[in-house]
């Protein structure tokens, strides 16, 4: 039987290093996707799940199944993300005012990205590929907190009252939040939208 | 219900996540609403367009990062041995009071007695002397009361015998 988050977490707390290690198995795909989507950077997005990790064992002391699981998990992934984007935006400040930008650091991160595709039909996999990147690009464009509204909500699948307890914000801003950020999605994917919606 | 009102009802209608009296409430106003229809179907295509992206892999030294940040964290001692160790503030405070208290300890050293050799021998005939002197205290220094005080601030020219 599979035993909850909660009760690995309890049994972390006891003293069970197993449990952990099961908890990191459950959480560090979904994790890296998440970061990976909020941060835009692999590399970061990684280092970010590892420090999400540790601050749960480190926690694991004083752990209280108060909320869900899943919730403590993306409320410390969250704050890490929005904290890292803040430090960053700086980051990148001082870099544009000290030297020229030689190249677009986010096409790199791209490239990491894809999968490895045996694809028999080169234009149709440029296709594919532009549909995908315009896809990531207009989840990109959306502001932080909107961004992982969506994010936590869509590939999390996490119910409102977890997101809202994320994000610190009532259900009722929550959805007028996700409704904005679809509305702008909407907008962005226009093209693709128009064409799903005639089929 | 209004347009204004489906704004917060439409994507958990479009997840299928709203209870059903909701649920029967939102498409009983889509059947009137062509606007809000189109809206519902434009809300699945994004839906359908976000589930396009592909889904990564954490590298394959994730786990171990994750290992090595844990087994570097210190570990929680015993009850018995957390409470023989003191807090560091404390710790840190009776450390300065004790260097206090050894530097004053050897700042403020006792005067040697002095030597009985040292010390001056005073002769019997010297007691007469002793007797008969005068402290400078006691000598009468005031000037005169002849003295013209009216110009104290003028240096006293010396009086010609």
């Amino acid at each position: 039987m599979t035993r909850s988050d909660v009760q690995l977490m309890l049994d972390v707390k006891a003293g069970d290093q197993q449990s952990f290690e099961l908890l990191l198995q459950r959480y560090r795909t979904p994790l890296v996707n998440f970061l990976y989507r909020m941060v835009r950077n692999r590399e970061q997005a990684e280092d970010l799940a590892q420090e999400v990790f540790l601050r749960v064992y480190r926690a694991r002391e004083d752990y209280e199944p108060s909320a869900k699981f899943t919730t403590w998990l993306f409320r410390i992934a969250t704050n890490l993300a929005l904290n890292s984007l803040r430090d960053h935006r700086y980051q990148k400040l001082e870099v544009s005012m000290d030297a020229p930008i030689v190249a677009d650091s986010e096409e790199g991160d791209e490239r990491t990205m894809e999968v490895a595709d045996e694809h028999p039909d080169i234009e149709e996999h440029l296709v594919e590929e532009a549909r995908k990147k315009m896809i990531r690009h207009a989840i990109e464009k959306l502001p932080e907190k909107q961004r992982a509204a969506v994010l936590l909500h869509k590939y999390q699948e996490l119910d409102y009252s977890e997101i809202s307890k994320i994000l610190q914000c009532s259900e009722s801003a929550l959805k007028s939040l996700l409704f904005r950020a679809y509305e702008t999605l909407r907008v962005e994917l226009a093209p693709l939208v128009a064409h799903s919606v005639k089929h | 219900m209004s347009c204004g009102k489906m704004e917060t009802r439409i994507l958990a209608y479009v997840d299928g996540r709203l209870k059903q009296g909701e649920r029967a409430e939102v498409e009983k106003h889509l059947e009137g609403c062509a606007a809000c229809r189109l809206r519902v179907n434009e809300f699945r295509a994004v839906n359908e367009l976000l589930d396009e992206l592909p889904v990564i892999e954490p590298s394959g030294a994730f786990n171990a990062r994750v290992h090595a940040l844990v087994a570097a964290e210190p570990r929680k001692k015993s009850s018995w041995l957390a409470w023989l160790a003191p807090a560091p503030r404390i710790a840190f405070v009776a450390s300065m009071l004790l260097v206090a208290t050894v530097w004053l300890g050897t700042r403020q050293t006792p005067t040697p007695p002095i030597a009985a050799q040292d010390l001056p021998v005073v002769e019997s005939s010297d007691y007469d002397v002793i007797s008969s002197f005068t402290p400078l205290s006691d000598l009468s220094l005031a000037p005169d009361d002849d003295a013209d005080d009216s110009d104290a601030s003028q240096p006293q020219q010396p009086q010609q015998m």
